[in-house]
């Protein structure tokens, strides 16, 4: 099946299965390989993605879902220039160790604080509910959320 | 922002490896894409004991876009079938004779892509005659249980090893003599490490030049190397490990697993590199489990709570092959004999059985240094049940018994030396942050409002850094460690190391180590590591032993480097060597300051100025023994409470002290206690593998597996003394494990005294709400 979307801000196409899963065609099609995957059951967020800029799990979108929407990863979160105020709070605040959950994290909390631009810590836990971390108990990303929600302009790398 | 950009020992310094990570420029393993690289599946067994009568790979092989299936048979020709585990025993790589455990590998699919891999996996027929399972590890050894190993010639039962430590009698006596013992079974479940990206390779064997390179998710590449040269035949010097960023290990990524063997064998046959990624469900199915201990704790001590004997009694589920992490033969229940830990016990004994299993194989150390998980859980909640029989404050009780700061350095009576360390300090810093009366009081209050809130203890030393390499090795290697470093002419430094960083952040703490010894700053040093062609020989990153071994031989190496440049220094300065002393940041000639050279300047002499007689050039390297092993040691305090209704637990608090040693990235060391909190908090809460009668695995992904998420984890407090290693030249000791060894008992210690009121005085782990509930019910407590 032919399938065009925007990822990142171009218009990519390609010849896909229909079985197709996102998260395969944005790492193995697209060769955008910052969005991870590790659990198959959209458990752990680590393929978050966002779809018309709300998060999704890729590894439960097929890739002809995404057809005529826009999606965005780790990749396109950011000008290529300048880091956005999460990416730089994760850093900041040692919100990551082995990075695999990273993309995912950020790419969920960029959403979130775009919907609640001041949350509560007990807001922030629950956003980041359906990302797994195993290295960081969780209490430096709710800090590098936290960083981010203060930190308003971007910064310059 | 950051503005300074001279770190050094000590700092805070954010981590010089998150530039890639945080704009989705890491390289895990399944990010290798090589130019006609192949995909690959592996077939796995759905019965957990099976034999084989025939395996039919017609279909498969005629599915368009397969290149190949192997099965066993075809392994058994090349002989490599069976291949040895780190614990001196064999291991089906695909199966020959039958399948052992559920989740078995059975045949290994190359294709074009991974989904036609997956359908042709549905195309292998294979003909299985199932047997009689062995679940339950106390009845492996029973009068007529199948024979699980029947491949081992000679073979009538399931052990695996009996083993015993410390002194038998000495401890009975104890036993004999004391006004009170106690007694008390529990089982550690068998758990999963579960990192967030499974394992895998790309496998990539050049037909020109006969080399083998091999992307691998390993926390020891050298030691992998040497073991795939062994078991394949191939030349080490052709063959190359390269392991990427690695996306957390925890002991998962120890061990050599059938993939990667298969993986190889597969680009060996097909001339063309293959990738093999586990599935999540392959991860928790098939790689090595941890823990699967039954253990009795028993103290003997006198009415006053002084403890004069323990004894330790362990029934360890290996599974269906003998694939446990430990560092020599000598070691089967890898260290467990610490088990005394932090108290001062005059007798004690430990003994153990091990046995085989329809099980997957293992067990590993999941974020432990070699079952030190089991034995720290085993004391501190036999400690507690000893508290309760004496009516005494667990506190009070532990106090009674540490190892007392003028013991240092101790000799445990199982025959550690421990490196240092102030038990009470830890104690006494863990309840001035609990506020330990107030907690009393806050618990009293909730007591009589009916609400149900505990407060638990752990108490512990860890010990971890192996070697020394006379006391510990794998497959004969000895456990040291290596650093190799290089200063250019312009002061900047390049730092190769043996060790392989899992998210651990050696590129930063490893840097900072150079800079505390060399005077330059941390930004100035790269570090190298998980590349076997591009780094010296070391034994890997598990068992908190990277600081410990790898981080002493940085400094070593460093201090080297820096003799010298004393003489290119001396030379500069037209003063003798022995004139020349360091500041700790330049070299200067004694008695006139006004005469120095920083490691920037010498290290521009080294290449352009060079005294008579000696070599160009500014490098070293340097292959570390240690000479112990080094002892942390945590005191943790956990607070919870427990709802009347579900059965839930909810940690309220957790207060967490360590003593680490010297810490050398103190952001690092606190973000690596936070995860490791969660990790063991997440054990006694949640985290299972469990089979069912005819060894189904009920736990085989992250619905059934069930971590810590960020609802449940709770805010941690955090507390340090230091007490310098006197083991290491740092002073620093090992440290990401401690929390996962120290917490379990704390969180269950918890439950336990928030349930004691109604009579309770054990549960096993995990304490989910069924479990919880249940205990509420069974002992009258009304929702």
């Amino acid at each position: 099946m032919r399938i065009s979307m925007n990822v990142n801000g171009q218009t990519r196409e390609a010849d896909v299965e229909p079985r197709l899963l996102l998260v395969h065609f944005v790492r193995d099609v697209l060769e955008l390989t910052g969005t991870h995957w590790s659990c198959d059951t959209s458990n752990c967020g680590a393929c978050t993605v966002q779809l018309d800029g709300e998060p999704v799990k890729s590894c439960t979108v097929l890739a002809v879902r995404a057809n005529g929407h826009e999606v965005t990863t780790i990749e396109g979160i950011w000008s290529g220039t300048e880091l956005t105020p999460m990416q730089e709070g994760f850093r900041q605040e040692h919100g990551l160790q082995c990075g695999f959950c990273t993309p995912g994290m950020i790419l969920t909390a960029t959403a979130f604080l775009e919907n609640n631009p001041d949350p509560t810590e007990a807001e922030i836990r629950e956003a980041i509910s359906g990302n797994l971390c195993r290295c960081t108990g969780y209490e430096n990303i709710i800090k590098a959320v936290q960083w981010a929600a203060n930190s308003r302009e971007g910064v310059s790398v | 922002m950051e503005t300074d950009s001279r770190h050094t020992m000590g700092d805070r310094m954010l981590r010089k490896e998150d530039g890639r990570f945080i704009r989705g420029k890491g390289n895990y393993v399944d990010d290798v894409r090589l130019p006609s690289m192949l995909h690959s599946a592996i077939l796995r067994s759905p019965f957990a004991h099976a034999r084989i009568n025939n395996i039919d790979t017609s279909a498969a092989l005629e599915l368009e876009g397969v290149h190949a299936v192997i099965t066993g048979e075809d392994l058994a020709a090349q002989g490599l079938a069976w291949m040895p585990t780190l614990a001196g025993d064999t291991q089906a790589v695909l199966a020959t004779d039958k399948v052992r455990f559920q989740g078995q590998e059975v045949a290994f699919v190359v294709a074009d892509d991974k989904y036609v891999a997956q359908d042709a996996l549905e195309l292998i027929d294979v003909d299985y005659e199932p047997l009689e399972v062995i679940v339950d590890s106390r009845k492996a050894l029973e009068e007529g249980a199948p024979i699980i190993r029947d491949d081992k010639e000679g073979k009538e039962d399931n052990r695996i090893f009996s083993w015993d430590a410390g002194d038998k009698e000495a401890t009975q006596r104890a036993f004999e003599r004391a006004e009170v013992t106690v007694s008390q079974d529990m089982f550690y479940p068998r758990c999963h490490p579960a990192p967030m990206e499974t394992c895998g390779a790309v496998a990539d064997y050049d037909v020109s030049t006969g080399k083998m390179t091999l992307h691998m998710t390993s926390q020891a590449p050298h030691a992998h190397r040497t073991l795939f040269a062994m078991v394949s035949g191939l030349p080490e010097h052709q063959i190359r490990i390269i392991s990427p960023d690695i996306g957390g290990g925890f002991g998962n990524k120890v061990p050599i697993y059938p993939g990667y063997v298969c993986a190889a064998v597969a680009s060996l046959i097909l001339g063309q590199p293959v990738k093999w990624m586990e599935s999540r469900s392959d991860n928790l199915m098939s790689t090595s489990f941890a823990r699967d201990y039954h253990m009795t704790g028993e103290i003997a001590a006198t009415s006053d709570g002084e403890i004069l004997g323990v004894r330790s009694t362990i029934l360890a589920d290996h599974g269906a092959f003998d694939a446990h992490a430990q560092p020599g033969e000598q070691y089967p229940t890898g260290f467990f004999p610490i088990f005394t830990s932090c108290y001062d016990v005059p007798a004690a004994y430990a003994a153990a059985t091990g046995v085989y299993s329809n099980k997957a194989p293992g067990g590993i150390a999941y974020r432990c240094s070699f079952r030190v998980t089991e034995a720290i859980y085993l004391m501190e909640r036999t400690m507690d049940v000893l508290a309760d029989e004496l009516e005494m404050d667990p506190v009070e009780l532990r106090r009674k018994n540490f190892v007392k700061k003028e013991q240092m350095p101790y000799v445990s009576v199982m025959g550690w030396e421990y490196d240092g360390g102030d038990y009470d300090a830890g104690l006494d810093e863990a309840l001035r942050i609990a506020g330990y009366e107030e907690l009393l009081e806050e618990q009293k209050k909730a007591r009589e409002e009916g609400r149900i809130m505990g407060i638990g203890f752990s108490t512990f030393t860890e010990i971890v850094g192996a070697g020394p390499g006379k006391k510990c090795h794998i497959a004969g290697i000895e456990m040291f460690d290596s650093a190799e470093l290089r200063l250019h002419p312009t002061g900047k430094a390049i730092l190769k190391l043996g060790v392989k960083s899992q998210g651990q952040g050696h590129e930063t703490t490893f840097a900072q180590i150079v800079a505390g010894e060399l005077g330059i700053p941390a930004e100035n040093v790269e570090v190298r590591e998980g590349d076997t062609d591009n780094t010296p020989f070391g034994l890997g990153t598990y068992a908190s032993r990277s600081t410990p071994v790898c981080g002493a031989a940085t400094a070593i190496v460093s201090r080297k480097v820096r003799e010298k440049g004393k003489k290119i220094a001396a030379h500069m300065l037209e003063a003798s060597a022995e004139d020349m002393e360091w500041t700790g940041e330049r070299f200067q000639v004694k008695g006139s300051p006004d005469r120095g050279a920083t490691m920037e300047e010498v290290s521009f002499a080294a290449y352009t100025n060079v005294p008579d007689g000696e070599e160009a050039g500014l490098e070293g390297v340097t292959y570390y023994d240690p000479p112990e092993m080094t002892y942390p040691f945590g005191a943790y305090i956990c607070v919870v409470e427990i709802d009347r209704g579900t059965g839930q637990v909810e940690v309220k608090r957790f207060i967490a002290v360590d003593d680490c040693g010297v810490r050398i990235n103190p952001m690092i060391v606190e973000g690596q206690m936070h995860g490791g909190l969660a990790s063991g908090i997440g054990t006694a809460l949640m985290e299972v593998i469990e089979f069912d009668e005819e060894g189904n695995h009920l736990n085989s992904s992250f619905m059934d597996y069930l971590m810590l998420t960020s609802m449940e984890a709770p805010s941690y407090e955090l507390g340090e003394i230091v007490t310098p290693s006197t083991h290491h030249p740092l002073g620093a000791r090992g440290v990401a494990e401690s929390p996962t060894v120290g917490s379990p008992p704390a969180v269950v210690n918890a439950v336990v005294d928030a349930l004691s009121p109604y009579g309770v005085r054990h549960l096993d782990m995990p304490l989910t709400p069924a479990r919880v509930w249940a205990a509420l019910r069974e002992n009258g407590v009304d929702a």
